[in-house]
């Protein structure tokens, strides 16, 4: 009865300190798990993969640094992938704490396709950076009628319209899809205003608190898909063809849940003696 | 890695060390680093505002002979009255205009997209239920989600009394609300550890270069 | 005028956008794109400073007041005024390398590792809170173990797990998160309603 009553009184610290070292440990010991892909995540790929060049989509980045370790990944994949295949990316930042990371993403996005392919992607040509507005609701109807409404000049303080690749792009009727990666809000207001309104096909990357929310979304086809937290970004890292930080932070995923199991087992078997104890003292 | 790489990633490695200290108990290194954060983050809205906004839809236009852009910025200076409390009341002009356009906006695009497009959705199940692609275990599970989705609203409906069958319903709802609450919890825990994760690639892979 | 006013400004500005919705005459669409969807980030700038403003003064006055721990309120503005000189158009404005230094290796590593204690909290919320107390509490617990263990690697179990995970997502949770989302829309339907008609008046405070 002692151990069991030991186990329902564990110092925090202590799980602090288990799930600490399994991250830590994990990390360092090279093993790998499979990475099975699911639909929500393939109709992304799919989507994209059947696009030609030359066309454009919208990708919305809308995190800070608070949820970067799930979304950019997934970030990373799509412009790598937007970028092989020549598809056109209208970029903007409707988090006050992310345009300096959503320029960094596309700074490093280029710079791995030029290692790749040796081929420089052109800001203005190739991709198109519109950066910040605040009150991400109305910059999206904004947006829908506009780009130029919200957003006269670029995250540069180019006029948009100077933007070569921006000459054909009036509204969402000149972008074959939005993609948004969110943290926050945002992805209602795509939803509810972007997709409600423009009827612009809309498919979401979101924090995996998030993810569980948007089902019924997937259900009547308001999002073609869900990229659900890091086995979200890991699924899309593998399908790109570049397993990076999320892939690797999966088999850290696994041994972490296996503690938070155990955890609460402990934590049950603790509850269940000292209810039993009360019980027979009753 | 060059002398300032290997200085801005040390910077980046001592405050998230210091972060991380807090989980020891509250102290100086945790306080200074949030403090540093709240004001260094401050100080970013300060200069995204100004670039994104005052500078392309304030001071541009302006010089560019768009004059009636004055509108706007006076509603905008109006909101300041909120700091002095004899004149505050001036800053619901502004702030009206605001909520007006926002709620106005909202009432017909969320009525589409949470209650119209949702109830669709579900009518959807059953026209599936009749369709040649239907299979026993869709038929199921369309019925599973029908009856969740009645139970779980009747559960939301508290004009009538939780008694007798409504009551029994109810306690169904729940039950559909438990696991969907049990799902929300598990990719929480995900998302969690994720950012530990990440945290750690930075000091283990950036920072000390192991591996 | 204090009240009267803005109430009207409100319920004009809010059917304006209803009947634009449903009509979207010329006219209206010029109005809407005009003024609706152009001006509230330039009226929203001055109403985000009055947070920045606050800010300072807070930390001003608990400095001069010398307040408990208000050195700390100087690591504050030290912060703030370091960010705001890198981004002068002298330095580069927000695309400045000084302002890109601090973002990315000051405000990026403390959010990131603030938010990161999370993963802490919820470890130990599991082993402390998350017990099969009675049946509800079971079936949260049940739902969350199996989305817990859908991504591993379990011999043969891996796939009806990974199958059973798969029908929680898109069975029970749909039903659980359709039912909220339509609960939700009605109370935002419902409040807004309220907001413009005049009935909801909190948010324009006291006299």
């Amino acid at each position: 009865m002692k151990l069991a009553e030991k186990m329902f009184a564990i110092d925090r610290r202590w799980v602090y300190l288990a799930l600490g070292l399994a991250v830590l440990i994990s990390l360092k010991i090279p093993f790998s798990i499979p990475i099975p892909i699911s639909k929500e995540a393939r109709n992304i790929y799919n989507f994209i993969d059947t696009l030609k060049a030359g066309d454009a989509v919208h990708l919305a980045i809308d995190y800070d640094p608070s949820t970067l370790a799930e979304l950019h990944p997934m970030t990373l994949s799509i412009l790598k992938q937007c970028f092989e295949k020549k598809i056109k990316v209208v970029v903007t930042a409707l988090h006050q704490n992310g345009p300096a990371m959503a320029a960094a993403a596309l700074d490093t996005a280029a710079a791995r396709h030029a290692a790749r392919s040796g081929e420089q992607m052109k800001n203005g040509v190739d991709y198109v950076f519109l950066g910040y507005k605040p009150y991400p609701a109305l910059i999206i109807l904004g947006m829908g009628q506009n780009y130029r409404i919200p957003f006269p000049t670029d995250y540069f303080n180019v006029p948009i319209d100077s933007l070569p690749m921006m000459k054909h792009i009036q509204n969402y009727d000149d972008v074959k899809a939005i993609l948004n990666v969110s943290g926050t809000s945002a992805t209602d207001y795509w939803i509810s205003y972007g997709n409600g309104r423009y009827k612009v096909p809309l498919a979401i990357g979101v924090t995996g608190v998030m993810a569980t929310d948007y089902y019924p979304y997937w259900q009547t086809g308001q999002i073609f898909g869900i990229l659900g937290g890091l086995k979200g970004a890991a699924e899309y890292e593998t399908l790109v063809g570049t397993p990076g930080k999320a892939v690797q932070g999966m088999k850290v995923q696994m041994v972490a849940h296996l503690i938070i199991i155990v955890f609460i087992i402990i934590g049950n078997i603790g509850y269940f003696a000292q209810r039993k104890k009360r019980e027979q003292s009753a | 890695m060059d002398w300032s790489t290997t200085i801005a990633t040390t910077v980046a490695a001592l405050l998230t060390l210091a972060v991380f200290s807090f989980l020891y108990k509250d102290n100086p290194f945790y306080k200074f680093a949030e403090h540093l954060m709240v004001g260094v983050s401050a100080g970013y809205w300060v200069i995204i505002l100004w670039y994104t906004v005052v500078i392309p839809k304030m001071w541009q236009p302006l010089e560019a002979g768009k004059w009636y852009y004055i509108f706007p910025i006076l509603l905008g200076i109006l909101m300041w009255a909120r700091l002095n409390r004899k004149w505050s009341w001036v800053s619901r002009y502004p702030l009206a205009f605001y909520i007006g356009v926002s709620t106005g906006v909202a009432i017909p695009l969320e009525m589409k997209a949470k209650i119209i497009e949702q109830l669709n959705g579900s009518v959807d199940l059953v026209t599936y239920m009749h369709s040649s692609q239907a299979t026993g275990m869709g038929i199921l599970n369309n019925v599973l989600i029908l009856i969740g989705i009645m139970a779980a609203l009747v559960y939301f409906f508290f004009s009538k009394a939780h008694t007798g069958a409504t009551g029994g319903i109810a306690k169904f709802g729940i039950g559909v609300l438990m696991v969907g609450f049990g799902a929300s919890f598990g990719f929480t825990v995900m998302a969690r550890i994720s950012l530990l994760i990440e945290r750690l690639q930075f000091l283990l892979f950036e920072w000390l270069k192991w591996g | 005028m204090k009240r009267q006013l803005p109430l009207i400004i409100i319920f004009v500005c809010g059917i304006f956008m209803v009947f634009q919705y449903f009509i979207p005459h010329e006219n209206s669409e010029f109005i809407y794109e005009f003024a609706a969807l152009d001006w509230p980030p330039i009226i929203g700038v001055f109403a985000l400073t009055l947070g920045i403003i606050s800010l300072v003064r807070v930390s001003a006055a608990k400095i001069s007041k010398r307040d408990e721990d208000w050195q700390y309120s100087i690591v504050t503005l030290i912060g703030l005024a370091m960010m705001i000189i890198a981004g002068l158009p002298w330095f580069g404005g927000q695309t400045s390398p000084a302002v890109k230094w601090q973002f990315d290796f000051i405000m990026r590593p403390i959010i990131a590792t603030i938010f990161s204690l999370l993963s802490f909290f919820i470890a130990s919320a599991a082993y402390r809170a998350f017990r099969a107390r009675s049946v509800l509490a079971s079936i949260l617990l049940i739902s969350a173990v199996i989305v817990m263990i859908r991504f591993m690697p379990l011999g043969p179990f891996t796939d009806i797990v990974s199958r059973t995970a798969d029908w929680v997502l898109n069975v029970p949770n749909l039903a659980a998160k359709r039912a909220i989302i339509i609960g939700v829309g009605l109370g935002i339907i419902s409040t807004a309603l309220k907001v413009v008609l005049g009935v909801e008046r909190s948010y324009l405070g006291r006299d």
